[in-house]
């Protein structure tokens, strides 16, 4: 379990003078959680578009499994296994839930135009073979009465979960989780929080996830790691990241360091720092 | 489940084109109707629904394109021109002035449409960087090269002011485009073209319908609808933009080729933006991405002039001799003009849209819900 899956090297990342990630390095290990946290604009989704080839890092290396992902195009890299789920929702809203997942699997589907078209042997079979796994990732992710629904019309938070059932759908060796829980309530919360830890733990997905929801992140990662203005600033357990006096600095600011430094005083659980 | 139709137990039959056995019925009614009106139907209509029949094969192309993988384009004139001439080189008759390789329609037919599908595709990798308005300007440009290169070329168009026989429909000596007899009854080349024409569309659209039910439909609508989230998924934009032109242009081509052997000429100044627009038009009124929605569309805008010219002898207001308000072909634009904006408007889904209402409506009649 602690054989290095992802390596992110040194990533320097910037627009026309604003530095979004600034020499960020990290591993993540095989079928580990690993959460990023940080305040608003700390370089967080910057990171997730570094690794999916959306953004070109000016420096650094990064490594997954012994390829290297720099430079690659975003469904090169996606094909290497990287699947992700967005921070504002990007389903296919024209589209209904079973499509959107089906979307997931396109990348390991290969008929080609002329055997669509036929919709005959192969294409047809190819299908059906496909929609078996979409089946049972629906299932997994109790949206079966959304199947053939429209996402567009479907409610937020189911919207998330079909989103989150796309990238699964994938069959993804990382994923990357941006905000899962952003704007739910605390049922959906805790529905989601399942379903995070049954993907890590029955189908052993290695995850990254980027979360402002402290009680979440200190519940079920396994290791943080805390940035803020593009800089890495701590990296630990949640215990040894709730008891870090830069970590609380960066996030309450200079004026409560000394409260801080108290050992009651950090991220109680629910709390959204 | 025997008794219970409406229950699937395997996902084939959840995913097939048409589920239930109702549906097959009513495809399986019109069709028979559609076939069979030819018998008794005169022969300016079934010209003009043969027109309608082969204006679809063309909408649907453009769909494909713009309806389902969302990319605008005003150059579908320039690859109807292409599978016209394509069509004619393969399957028209040489002159000492114009090539002509004389094919049978069974093979002077793919070939108008691969010629233009690798002409669509080829120009393909160059539109793919375009977007919403610079790929119009793109592909209306290809328009005014198309028509360029029509007058100009005319040892396979025959130049301007001059134009050329379109590809002849004929198989293994049986001539499509004559009146003649099959086990002793006569056929006339008007019912001939009809058929052959409608046959050609049940194959096309049925393949569309396939390809859009498809993995690849689904690319194209996930390209369409978030391009970067696609592209996350592992969709290369790339490949599925130059598919989705290759295979409109294919249509397109298919279309083009066919056109002209209705009335029998081709004339180099037919493929302007006129055409591309009317095609747009099309598309819009009958409904952008759906397959249903484009045959609506091709056939409403199709017969509409001749509607509006029977419509001529009732309305008051209508030219009769030059004493009207308007003549028929004013109005026949105005009306043209204000089923744009309308459908646009009002009734975004197109026909299609409105078909499916009126279709729901009765399935829960007597119930609103
Ligand atoms: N495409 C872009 N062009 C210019 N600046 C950008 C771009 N994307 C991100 N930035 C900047 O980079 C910085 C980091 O943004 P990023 O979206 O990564 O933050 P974040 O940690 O995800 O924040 P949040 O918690 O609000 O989602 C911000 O200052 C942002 O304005
Ligand atoms: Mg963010």
């Amino acid at each position: 379990m602690s054989e290095r899956l992802l390596v992110f090297d040194e990533v320097r990342l910037s627009f026309a003078g604003v530095v979004a990630v600034d020499g960020v390095s990290f591993d993540v290990n095989a079928g580990e959680l690993f959460a990023i946290i940080g305040p608003n604009g700390a370089g967080k989704t910057s990171i997730f578009n570094c690794l999916n080839g959306v953004y070109l890092p000016q420096e650094g290396r990064i490594n997954l499994d012994g390829t290297d992902l720099l430079g690659l195009r975003p469904d090169k890299i996606a094909e290497l296994g990287v699947a992700r789920m967005f921070q504002n929702i990007e389903l296919f809203s024209n589209l209904t839930t079973l499509d959107n997942i089906l979307l997931g699997r396109n990348l390991h589907m290969k008929s080609g135009i002329l055997s669509s078209a036929l919709y005959f042997g192969k294409a047809k079979r190819e299908e059906t073979a496909h929609r078996r796994r979409a089946e049972e990732i629906i299932d997994f992710l109790e949206i079966a009465q959304y199947r053939k629904s429209l996402v567009g019309m479907l409610p937020y938070g189911v919207q998330k979960r079909v989103e989150l059932g796309r990238a699964l759908a994938m069959d993804p060796r990382i994923l990357l989780l941006d905000e899962p829980v952003a704007g739910m309530n605390l049922e959906e919360t805790e529905d989601m929080a399942r379903f995070i830890l049954d993907i890590q733990e029955e189908l052993q997905v290695t995850m990254i996830l980027v979360e402002h929801d402290m009680g979440l992140v200190m519940d079920i990662a396994d290791r943080i790691m805390v940035i803020d203005f593009g800089r890495k600033i701590a990296e630990g357990t949640p215990d040894q990241i709730q008891k870090n006096p830069d970590v609380i600095r960066a996030y309450l600011g200079e004026e409560f360091e000394t409260e801080g430094l108290d050992d009651e005083a950090p991220a109680s659980e629910g709390s959204r720092l | 489940m025997r008794g219970r139709p409406a229950l699937f137990t395997r996902y084939e039959a959840d995913s097939a084109m048409l589920p239930t056995i109702t549906q097959r019925v009513w495809l399986a009614i019109g069709l028979v109707a559609v076939i069979g009106a030819a018998v008794w139907l005169p022969r300016d209509w079934l010209i003009l629904i043969a027109t309608a029949f082969i204006a679809a094969i063309g909408v649907i192309g453009l769909n494909l394109v713009t309806g389902y993988a969302g990319q605008v384009s005003l150059g579908h004139a320039f690859f109807l021109g292409v599978g016209a001439y394509a069509g004619a080189a393969f399957g028209g008759e040489a002159t000492e002035k114009l090539v002509g390789m004389g094919l049978d329609v069974i093979f002077w037919l793919p070939l108008a449409g691969l010629t233009a599908g690798f002409i669509g595709a080829a120009i393909a990798p160059i539109a793919v960087r375009l977007r919403g308005l610079y790929l119009a300007f793109l592909t209306l440009g290809l328009v005014f090269l198309g028509e360029h290169i029509f007058r100009e070329w005319e040892s396979v168009t025959g130049g301007p002011g001059i134009g050329r026989k379109p590809g002849v429909l004929r198989l293994a000596g049986w001539r499509f485009d004559l009146d003649g007899q099959i086990a002793g009854y006569s056929v006339t080349r008007e019912q001939q073209i009809y058929w052959l024409t409608l046959l050609v569309l049940i194959i096309m659209a049925f393949a569309a319908k396939n390809i859009v039910r498809s993995r690849i439909g689904r690319a194209f609508a996930a390209v369409r609808d978030r391009d970067i989230a696609a592209e996350v998924m592992g969709i290369d934009l790339t490949r599925y933009k130059v598919l989705a032109f290759g295979v409109s242009s294919f249509y397109a081509g298919v279309a083009g080729g066919l056109l002209f052997t209705v009335t029998g000429f081709v004339n180099t100044n037919s493929f302007n933006l006129l055409l591309s627009f009317t095609y747009i038009a099309m598309v819009v009124i009958g409904g952008a991405a759906s397959i249903t929605g484009s045959i609506m569309g091709a056939a409403f805008l199709t017969l509409l002039p001749r509607i509006i010219d029977g419509a001529g002898g009732v309305l008051p207001f209508l030219e009769v001799g030059s004493t009207g308000l308007l003549s028929t072909s004013q109005l026949e634009r105005i009306v043209f003009g204000a089923l744009i904006i309308g459908f646009l408007i009002f009734e975004p889904l197109g026909l299609n849209g409105i078909w499916m209402r009126l279709r729901n409506y009765w399935k829960a009649w007597p119930f609103s819900y």
